[in-house]
């Protein structure tokens, strides 16, 4: 089995492949090609989990090319790790694939959109397989060309390009931070290999400035693509593309590969205590950040895309604060919830055809299967007991406090009780109450979704329901057992802080709920009653800390400046150059040209005064010259 | 019986070919540089004849071929003027700085 796993991103690319050439059919079956494919991938990546479960590994290699005496190798490597995100990201874009047959029905570019889907995939389940960073960069690069393709599918509207192009420039500032990081391990460690730089890691071979740099350049990489912080903007903005899209970017791949990548290159960062703080301060910054945007936005999905933005938040702190297994646990059952959250959002559009939550409501008796399940989603990231986000979001909590960080554990406290808030914030306004929308003359009436997009819902609400018992303290310690054989030494220690840490995340998120209850549902409190008490930080808030104005005033406005700089510097002093260089050509062939004048006589000239200076230099050399 | 030396002739020649030189390359009348080109002609001659006396072998050949060069400078002429005669009906002029067709 193990052996065979590098066919499994093949498949998605032989899916993108084959819809490529069919991308003119008519017909929706050729989803099922989609389907098919990725559900093979599923089934390999499952088999796969399973062998590694009992103790097997593998990594083959092959030399793809040599510089000097070093070679530089392509292959596939799995450990722990890694084949847990393989069934984390074969499964979300198997559900995601059969989502989006009911979902994209009857657009124009059905196909394309399975196509992209594929590539996407095939990138992400490469990226999780590569062995050294090199073949890690081009998958990188390449789930960053998924996701342009993908948000701005819907190339027509303005938004949707736009928001492309900002995914791509966003994560491409973060990538030249992996780029120069790469770059310096590769100087300093002489090998892309994962298991060779953690052995010179080990050593002690790398001094600690040049670790804590590395690893920070790293993690610039991690936060351009998981949406931290500095460089965060792109993916609220990426909810233009479709639904399903939001789904498969926002919950299980191309957030989550920048949390799998400082994950994979836990070791360096864990021989950095620098680094690792700056892992945690980022994330529990982002995470409260985040969530306070999030309670504000009228949009559905912006909503839960800084939701995602908190959670990855989370993610970071847990692994800034020796959580390893803390992050990774978060990371799956984040994967599950916030997957379902997105299709059952999509579902929600879907029916009422807009994503303003002011317009919605009373949904619930409309959409029987959706509300419920979108209830599970809401209940697993809010971290009620019992539900899957509860455990995660309690052990990142629980090491966060074990680490001695004790300011990032009250942000992360605070943070989850946001969490709560704006997620049931969201779904009082949404399933509860009247109905708040005015039907369109020729509207249908709201309606559940199909099956073909119920069913990846359901599973996801089973799997965000039970995820969570993978790794508890009652049950037992499965996934941290489970990631212990894998490269990456784990921190030792007790993470299991204080009895009183799960109580005080609970009561957080129990706050949250009853005061949305109170606000949106019982209406006890006035909706604008904080809008009214402190209006310039509300105001700021619903702006979103007016950060993309921020970097409108000051990256955007300082490039085109310098690029109105250059073009003046073009235009007079190249131009200047170019032109200068031309009157002398010019200059130089018109006396070219004035010798050359048809005259025979001063052709005549010429030869004579030629001849006459030969033979003087004859005459004087007395010979040939010589 | 001659107490002229070869260099004088040389330099009769010498002077004879640069005016000629000269006129060729300078004046714009077509038939006055017809007329140089026959001086620089003319100096050849006074070149061959000179040398034909005054080699170490003296001989005929020298003064013989100078008859020929005067024929076919004759020829030359001839031919030299018809062109310039066909050249004139063309073109109304026989100013040589007009004759630039080269150029265009």
């Amino acid at each position: 089995m193990l052996q065979m796993s590098w066919l499994i991103p093949l498949f998605p690319l032989l899916s993108f492949i084959l819809l490529l050439l069919f991308r003119k059919s008519k017909s929706e079956s050729t989803a099922w090609i989609g389907v098919l494919l990725t559900g093979l991938s599923l089934v390999m990546s499952v088999g796969v989990c399973l062998a590694v479960w009992q103790g097997e590994g593998i990594k083959t290699e092959g030399t793809w090319f040599q510089i000097g005496e070093r070679a530089i190798t392509m292959g596939f490597e799995v450990n722990p790790l890694n084949a847990l995100m393989l069934v984390i990201v074969s499964l979300v874009s198997f559900l995601v694939h059969l989502y989006s047959k009911g979902y994209m029905h009857g657009d124009e570019r059905f196909g394309v959109f399975f196509a992209y889907l594929g590539l996407f995939s095939f990138a992400m389940l490469g990226l999780v397989l590569s062995p050294n960073l090199l073949q890690l960069y081009m998958f990188w690069e390449l789930v960053g060309l998924g996701s342009f393709l993908l948000i701005g599918f819907y190339y027509f509207k303005p938004e949707a390009k736009a928001a492309a192009k900002k995914a791509f420039v966003m994560t491409r500032i973060g990538d030249v931070g992996l780029f120069i990081g790469m770059v310096l391990l590769f100087w300093q460690v002489g090998s892309f290999e994962y298991d060779e730089i953690f052995a010179t890691v080990k050593n002690g071979d790398i001094s600690d400035g040049m670790l804590t740099l590395t690893a920070l350049c790293i993690f610039v990489g991690a936060v351009g693509k998981s949406g931290q912080l500095p460089l965060h903007t792109w993916l609220p903005d990426a909810m233009e593309g479709p639904t399903p899209v939001s789904a498969l970017i926002h919950a299980a791949t191309m957030v989550a590969a920048g949390v799998y990548l400082v994950a994979a290159m836990y070791p360096l960062f864990q021989a950095s205590e620098a680094a690792l703080t700056v892992v945690a301060v980022v994330g529990g910054l982002t995470a409260i950040f985040a969530a306070s945007i999030g309670l504000m936005q009228k949009d559905i999905k912006r909503v839960l895309a800084y939701s995602t933005v908190s959670q990855l938040g989370y993610m970071m702190l847990a692994l800034g604060a020796s959580g390893y297994v803390a992050g990774i646990f978060h990371l799956t059952t984040h994967a599950f919830f916030k997957a379902l959250l997105f299709l059952a959002a999509g579902s929600v559009i879907h029916a009422v055809h807009t994503q303003n939550i002011e317009e919605m409501g009373g949904l619930w008796k409309k959409l029987r299967l959706t509300g419920p399940l979108f209830l599970i989603g809401a209940l697993a990231i809010s971290g009620v007991p019992l539900l899957s986000g509860f455990f995660s979001k309690d052990e990142i909590l629980a090491s966060t406090y074990a680490d001695g960080k004790y300011g990032l554990f009250w942000l992360a406290v605070i943070a989850a009780f946001m969490t709560a808030f704006y997620m049931f914030r969201l779904f009082f306004l949404v399933f509860t109450g009247e109905a708040r929308q005015e039907k369109k003359d020729g509207q249908k009436d709201v309606h559940e979704s199909p099956s073909v997009m119920t069913f990846p819902m359901i599973v996801l609400g089973v799997l965000a329901v039970v995820a969570g018992y993978l790794n508890t303290t009652w049950f037992g310690t499965f996934l941290s057992d489970y990631l212990a054989r894998g490269p990456v030494e784990l921190p030792h220690g007790d993470h299991h802080g204080p009895v009183w840490i799960p109580l005080v995340a609970t009561l957080a998120s129990l706050l949250g709920i009853g005061l949305a209850y109170l606000i949106y549902q019982r209406g006890t409190l006035s909706r604008d009653w904080i809008t009214r008490s402190f209006p310039g930080l509300s105001d700021v808030i619903y702006n979103k800390w007016y950060i993309d104005e921020g970097y409108d005033q000051t990256v955007v406005k300082g490039t085109t400046g310098l690029s109105k700089l250059g073009a003046l510097f073009d235009r007079y002093v190249v131009e200047g150059l170019v032109t200068a260089v031309t009157t002398g050509v010019q200059r130089l062939g018109r006396i070219g040209s004035r010798l050359q004048n048809g005259q025979v006589q001063s052709y005549g000239t010429a030869a004579i005064f030629g001849i006459v200076i030969l033979l003087l230099i004859v005459a004087l050399t007395g010979g040939y010259f010589s | 019986m001659s107490s002229v030396p070869l260099a004088a002739y040389l330099m009769l020649a010498l002077i004879l070919f640069c005016i000629g030189l000269f006129g060729a390359l300078t004046k714009r009348n077509a038939v006055i540089v017809l007329i140089s080109i026959e001086l620089m002609l003319n100096a050849v001659n006074i070149n061959l004849v000179a040398f034909a006396k005054y080699s170490i072998n003296p001989g005929m050949t020298g003064q013989i071929f100078s008859l020929f060069t005067i024929t076919v400078a004759a020829a030359e002429a001839a031919v030299g003027l018809a062109i310039l005669i066909a050249l004139y009906r063309n073109r109304q002029t026989v100013n040589v700085d007009e004759m630039d067709t080269m150029k265009r």
